[in-house]
């Protein structure tokens, strides 16, 4: 079962959106509370980094029994060295960003800890693509 | 009593209930449908805030409450006294004067519902450096915690498992009375209630195989008695009030909002009135919001001074209270009730039993079928208008949809797909009028100029 969720750039307002209403949709499918909140913490942070750095994003989910899939494609200005920005603490967030609480550099190992497989593919000046899996308990 | 039963102390008059759809789209959890005209509360979706109660134009939603001359039963009889009662009263009005006419009205004991917040205070802090998920959560507000089980499971353990007041002050005054001799069978603990919540969660504590009262009474009912007395008694007889404040100023203020934050350590912080909460906590499940150590959450808008069954306008009474506070602290009235044994009764005794998440919001419990049937929720949802009107009797055109796929509902509920179908000729238009009396109950749509807002309302 598929869902789709507009992302807007630089809106912070309304970053969680999309994470929430996952949220919802996971909790009516009877999934453990604890799964529910890894994934929710992955893709929060995954729509914040849409926010911060790119100009607009789409959010995919697709789930059955078996997984959880969520890929965020975005257009923005991609990143350049992603080991880097694999790196906690790491951070490119403007100083706009940072005031408002957010670009602590802890945005994709968060999300890299709470899923249970990360792919991430970028082009600089293009965009990038965070691919995100989150096995469910049998 | 079945896992899936529990008490609630909202009912619905179906004698005045003219299914007007009010409290079904002020309910928080979604917890009420309108079948053949009247409005139906589901048990295990309402958490009993009261919410309903207050949007009811008729007054058709009430409280059940305990007769007040069961208090009589008892030889000695408890008032266990929230302090919003005394915020009700004007300044003018000593405490002690309404505790005399509480005595007047037969109540051998009144004593107050936060006696024991100190000592409450005392094990909240001990928690605060304990491994338990953090924010934590009090457990004061019974909707809160009934809130969280039904509608956030995942943060049933952030719940600080520590009896709220009126449980561990009720507990604490049997004692004594036994412990001076008194016996079992001649105490009655009765509770005066600011709201619907309170009695549910006394009558069917959250986390607790028993109550620890003996009944319940609704604080209009008795505000109303001690208000017509006061104000009918003959003032040259009032006599010199004593001196002995009848609570802490910390226990004045407690119950309401930031009564608990501001005695709690690190970043706290007080919600009030539920939307606020469950909007708060859908960010506090996300980790949006982190690096807050305490939350003190109640579902009424200024806590218990909004509480459903207060008299007086809710900011008149957090302003008397806190007024009440003051003067206390201005006279140095040091309030020092309980010994040191007292305390150590009253901290052994405070433990809250396990607050298990149970949540209403899955559409089946095999992820499978769930999914089914979630897929089924999405392809109505192509088909309903969107508009959210109610007139299908369930709040939203989701629910509905959730509904028809449990089973509760019908897709021809819909008035607007019912007009769809017209067109097409799949329903008779005879057939449509049928499915709304099902729901609005019969002649519901015939002329009627006795009802709320028509010429002869009041006739």
């Amino acid at each position: 079962m598929e869902f789709n969720y507009e992302v807007e750039g630089g809106n912070f307002a309304k970053a969680g959106n999309a994470a929430s209403s996952v949220k919802k949709v996971l909790k009516q499918l009877n999934v453990d509370p604890k799964v529910i909140k890894r994934v929710v913490v992955a893709l929060y942070e995954g729509e914040v980094n849409v926010v911060a750095h790119a100009y607009k994003g789409n959010i995919m989910v697709d789930i059955d029994t078996e997984r959880i899939f969520i890929k965020i494609s975005d257009e923005g200005p991609g990143i350049p060295d992603i080991d880097l920005a694999m790196t906690v603490g790491y951070s490119t967030a403007s100083a706009m960003v940072r005031e408002m609480g957010f670009g602590a550099g802890m945005g994709l190992p968060n999300m890299k800890r709470n899923a249970d497989s990360l792919n991430l593919t970028s082009k600089v000046g293009k965009g990038t693509v965070v691919e995100l899996t989150t096995n469910l308990p049998k | 009593m079945s896992e899936q039963q529990f008490y609630h102390a909202l009912k619905v008059d179906e004698d005045k209930c003219y299914g007007c759809t009010h409290c079904m789209n002020v309910c928080p959890t979604d917890a009420i449908r309108i079948r053949e005209g009247i409005a139906r509360i589901r048990k295990d979706w309402c958490v009993d805030c009261g919410e309903c109660m207050k949007a009811c134009p008729v007054d058709a939603i009430y409280v059940e409450q305990d007769d007040f001359e069961r208090i009589f039963d008892f030889k000695h009889r408890v008032a266990v006294l929230p302090s919003v009662f005394i915020g009700q009263f004007s300044k003018q009005i000593q405490e002690s004067e309404i505790i005399d006419v509480l005595h007047n009205l037969g109540f051998t004991h009144v004593v107050p519902a936060e006696a024991t917040v100190d000592t409450i205070n005392e094990a909240m802090l001990d928690e605060y450096t304990s491994d338990r998920d953090k924010p934590l959560i009090s457990s004061f507000c019974p909707s809160i915690v009934r809130l969280i089980q039904v509608k956030f499971p995942g943060l049933v353990n952030n719940i600080i498992p520590i009896k709220p007041p009126i449980d561990s002050t009720a507990i604490y005054y049997r004692q004594m009375l036994l412990d001076e001799g008194n016996k079992a069978e001649e105490i009655g603990i009765f509770y005066v209630t600011p709201c619907a919540s309170k009695i549910a969660t006394v009558k069917d504590p959250v986390g607790e195989s028993e109550s620890f009262v003996d009944g319940v009474i609704n604080m209009d009912f008795l505000y109303n008695k001690v208000y017509h007395i006061l104000n009918n008694r003959n003032q040259e007889a009032t006599k010199e009030s004593k001196a002995v404040p009848y609570v802490t100023p910390k226990g004045l203020r407690w119950s309401l909002t930031e009564g608990e934050s501001s005695h709690m350590e690190g970043r706290c912080l007080a919600i009030d009135e539920i939307h606020n909460v469950i909007k708060f906590l859908n960010k506090v499940e996300n980790d949006e919001i982190i690096n807050v150590d305490f939350l003190e959450l109640r579902a009424c808008d200024q806590s218990c001074a909004g509480g459903v069954l207060l008299s007086e306008n809710r900011f008149l009474t957090v302003e008397r209270l806190k007024k009440r506070a003051e003067r206390i602290e201005q006279n140095n009235g040091e309030v020092n009730f309980f010994s040191f044994d007292q305390k150590e009764y009253i901290k052994q005794n405070l433990e809250l039993g396990k607050i298990e998440p149970r949540s209403m919001m899955s559409l089946d419990n095999d992820m499978a079928t769930a999914i089914k049937k979630m897929e089924r929720v999405r392809s109505i949802m192509c088909y309903l208008p969107g508009i959210d009107c109610g007139a299908c009797g369930s709040p939203s055109c989701e629910s509905l949809a959730r509904d028809i796929v449990l089973k509760d509902g019908h897709i021809s509920n819909c008035v607007f797909m019912q007009r769809m179908m017209e067109k097409t000729k799949k329903l008779d238009p005879m057939h449509s009028i049928r499915i709304i009396e099902k729901t609005w109950g019969k002649d519901r749509l015939d002329k009627d100029c006795y009802k709320k807002g028509a010429k002869n309302e009041g006739i």
